[in-house]
């Protein structure tokens, strides 16, 4: 089984490519894979409740681990998370990167 | 045990774009662990360690020079460097030759060096993992 890390820095209210991004981790998931979902910038922005956190939830209930960068949104005012997102520091970007997981960045 | 090498691929020039401070957060953490780095920078990145930036104040906001204290990526990428260093491991930063010229920004932070898609493509074969972080 590989794992995947997958890094979005887009928000889906300004991008539709972010949900391409939201299917690949879900297929890689149901393909078998381990795949870690890490927001980060402006891709922070559906990690809090609202139309596009619901998708994210789904995610983290098909086995993604759904993970959204605290500076990000900190620097955002986000405090409260949808279900199933974690706050995370970036190191696990790195920690993932030692571990040779394929890394994606979109 | 081999020492971890990571490498990172950065497109965006300096101070457009939030992709940098992110990829500047992930080289930290990094340089924080020993680790040795290899940055391979294009495109608009090439600019990040030209040598003549220069902070400035802000008039507008009545800052002066101090006040406004600019950071410049040519600092950062020299406080990489002496971060790496400090914590044992190596930073091999090269600025893609072609883009440099492009963009008349040749003068580089010392420990930065000029080079090639060669460079990325030997960082790639000898890293133990490789980050793209592209333009939007």
């Amino acid at each position: 089984m590989a794992h995947y890390l997958l890094i979005e820095s887009r928000d889906p209210f300004e991008s539709n490519d972010v949900l391409y991004y939201y299917d690949l981790a879900r297929d890689l998931v149901a393909a078998g894979n381990g795949v870690t979902l890490f927001l980060v910038q402006n891709g922070v922005m559906p990690a809090r409740p609202s139309a596009r956190s619901a998708t994210l939830s789904e995610l983290a209930r098909s086995g993604v681990e759904v993970l959204a960068d605290d500076f990000s949104l900190e620097e955002r005012g986000i405090s409260k998370l949808a279900e199933g997102i974690v706050a995370s520091p970036i190191d696990v970007v790195v920690d993932h990167l030692a571990a040779g997981h394929k890394t994606l960045w979109h | 045990m081999s020492k971890t090498t990571l490498t990172i691929a950065l497109m965006d020039p300096p101070y457009e774009s939030e992709n940098l401070t992110t990829a500047f957060r992930i080289l930290d953490v990094a340089a924080r662990r020993g680790y040795d780095l290899n940055v391979f920078a294009y495109e608009g990145a090439a600019g990040l360690a030209f040598a003549r930036q220069a902070p400035h104040p802000n008039p507008v906001h009545g800052k002066n020079l101090a006040e406004e204290n600019h950071p410049t990526t040519k600092d950062q990428v020299a406080a990489l460097l002496a971060e790496t260093e400090r914590h044992g491991g190596k930073l091999d930063w090269v600025n893609c030759g072609m883009c440099v010229d492009e963009r008349g920004v040749s003068e580089f932070v010392p420990g930065t060096r000029r080079g090639s898609p060669a460079d990325l493509h030997a960082f790639t074969e000898a890293s133990d993992n490789i980050l793209v972080i592209p333009t939007k």
